[in-house]
């Protein structure tokens, strides 16, 4: 008896979708790849961010002074003059100051020479999994969790870096300032910047009164960078790193290349294989949009499948950057592009029908009716 | 004297085959009554299955006029054919044509969504899918089925819409002596019991034996017999 009255088509659609199950799920799969590919890089780009900017709030400081000329999230090289962190020191409200060495190792990687003591007070210390902090002018090395599951290290381990060798004295619980640290004196003294920090974090007596000392200190020190960790923290966003995104615009792209190219191959090979079944719809009096809905509903299943199937591919891409480089990369999920990379990869899929869907609904029915 | 449902006068067909003009059909006459079940026998080539073709709205003629429950055929754009074979005609093909992904009712069902038909087969044809046989099949895939079982689901189908005339070409023409003769039997039951203009192309005089009238077809012209 009649049970689908309006559902009918879509039936067909999911039926004609069952009916070749390997190649509906090697087109989901592929539709699903470009999917992926913009969740798994917007959200690499996303939780590396996210993941800086919690360990630049573990840090425990109010305040952030960077060199004059530089950006507020940018590598740092040291030419801070030390001696500006003894006068924070003794600015009204600063409770204080420590400065911090970041030098690059390549890439993104970066390692920090700090003074332990001065970050340990004013972080509310260190949690240290295994070993001890590093003894000042020891040539030694404390590492958080993360590199050290990456890299495979534990205490008494060697770091080759900077031409020298490097003892890991200890692996600390990650989420503060950086992944690896060395004594600030001998990082200073091995890169050749004796004297000069990369920036400047103070603690104050009152967190209110941030936007005073920063107001106070601006008078003095009027070529700095100077910012509350509340803006340092609004500047951790994808939008101010413009190379992230043109590169996420080039995978937007692809994707959508990706999906219909896809989209165009699976459903050209459908509609020759179909070319009878559409000859029979024609015959019982279909037209061109019947059948032109048909393939449209079947191309944004395929679509919604593959989205579906690169949302759970995403998470994927996180256990395994999780596993296996969890202190070069962090990937969030972010559920907020969702929608937005299901809808591009589904624009790619329907460009991709466009064609075979049109040559199907004005084929000839007689002809398409005689294909064997 | 009421109009025939189907009026053909001087009809002609012609193909283009490569660079030769096929003249596949050459002036043909006929009128069928409404309610009439009509067997129109010929040999392969005759121009038989041209005129099934046309009769659907499956191919418009190349001259003369056509007339199918009143519609004149000459004047047909594709999308007048096209609601002409969704509303005035039903199919009933030698190869069963169903949808394989589909199931009986389904199969069916579709028909009856592509005429924007709702709701519940009517009781008339609740019946006809009894005297069918497959009122116990609806849920079932074709390929479940035999030959002779898809055959009587093509029958269904062609009829779900009350179409004013049924189109049948070779409709036993892939089943054994025994299915064939169910097939036909039932033909001409439905002509009988819902008053249905069937009007068939066979090639077996045995099959056209069921009908009302027979005409034969040669060369592109009919016959009386």
């Amino acid at each position: 008896m009649p049970r689908y009255n309006g559902f009918l088509v879509y039936k067909l659609v999911w039926e004609n979708l069952k009916h070749r199950p390997v190649r509906t799920l090697l087109s989901s799969l592929a539709i699903g790849l470009g999917v992926t590919m913009m969740l798994t890089l917007v959200g690499v780009g996303e939780g590396m961010l996210r993941d800086q900017e919690a360990r630049t709030r573990g840090v425990g400081a109010d305040i952030i002074i960077r060199p004059s000329g530089s950006s507020a999230i940018g590598i740092t090289p040291p030419n801070i003059n030390e001696k500006l962190v003894a006068w924070a020191m003794e600015q009204p409200h600063v409770a204080q100051a420590t400065g911090v060495v970041i030098y690059p190792l390549g890439g993104v990687s970066t390692v920090h020479g700090v003074d332990f003591e001065a970050l340990t007070k004013m972080s509310d210390g260190f949690t240290f999994l295994e070993g001890r902090p590093f003894q000042v002018g020891a040539q030694e090395a404390v590492i958080d969790e993360y590199y050290a599951k990456e890299k495979k290290l534990h205490t008494g381990s060697i770091v080759k870096m900077l031409n020298r060798d490097w003892r890991v004295a200890g692996v600390f619980r990650g989420g503060k300032l950086t992944r690896m640290m060395l004594p600030k004196t001998l990082l200073q003294d091995v890169t050749a910047n004796t004297g000069k920090v990369s920036v400047i974090y103070v603690k104050l007596d009152s967190p209110a009164r941030t936007a005073e000392v920063i107001a106070h200190l601006k008078q003095t020190l009027t070529d700095y960078p100077i910012y509350s960790m509340d803006e340092l923290a609004s500047q951790f966003s994808v939008n101010s790193i413009p190379e992230l995104k043109t590169f996420i615009g080039v995978v937007m792209t692809l994707s959508v290349l990706f999906g219909f190219l896809v989209v165009f191959l699976a459903m050209y090979t459908a509609i020759l294989e179909r070319t009878r079944e559409i000859g029979i719809l024609k015959a019982l009096g279909a037209g061109q949009g019947y059948v032109l809905g048909i393939l449209l509903r079947e191309t944004v299943l395929l679509a919604v499948i593959g989205s579906l199937m690169g949302i759970g591919m995403s998470y994927a891409t996180r256990w395994l950057i999780a596993t296996f480089i969890p202190a070069s990369m962090t990937q969030a999920i972010v559920y907020h592009w969702w929608p937005i990379a299901s809808a591009i990869t589904l624009g790619g899929a329907l460009l991709g029908v466009m064609y075979p869907a049109i040559k199907a609904a004005r084929q000839d029915a007689l002809e398409s009716l005689s294909y064997d | 004297m009421t109009e025939p449902i189907i009026g053909i006068r001087d009809l002609r067909k012609t193909f283009r085959s490569g660079e030769v003009d096929v003249h596949a059909l050459r002036g043909v006459d006929l009128a069928v009554e409404r309610g009439e079940f009509l067997a129109v026998v010929g040999p392969s080539g005759s121009g038989k299955s041209t005129l099934f073709h046309i009769l659907g709205g499956l191919t418009p003629p190349t001259s003369g006029t056509v007339l199918i429950d009143g519609q004149d055929l000459m004047k047909m754009s594709d999308s007048d054919r096209t609601r002409l074979r969704k509303t005035s005609v039903g199919f009933v093909f030698q190869k069963y044509n169903l949808l394989p992904t589909l199931t009986v009712g389904d199969n069916i069902e579709i028909a009856r969504d592509i005429a924007h038909r709702k709701g519940p087969f009517d009781q008339q044809f609740r019946e006809v899918l009894d005297v069918l046989g497959i009122a116990n099949k609806l849920d079932r895939k074709p390929r479940q089925l035999s030959g002779g079982e898809q055959q009587r689901v093509a029958i269904a189908r062609s009829i779900v819409n009350h179409p004013a005339i049924l189109l049948a070409d070779e409709p036993t023409g892939n089943l054994d002596t025994e299915n064939s003769t169910a097939v036909l039997d039932l033909l001409r039951d439905l002509n009988r019991r819902l008053g249905q203009t069937i009007l068939m192309i066979t090639h077996n005089p045995e099959a056209a034996a069921f009908a009302d009238r027979i005409v034969h077809m040669r060369d592109g012209q009919l016959h009386a017999s």
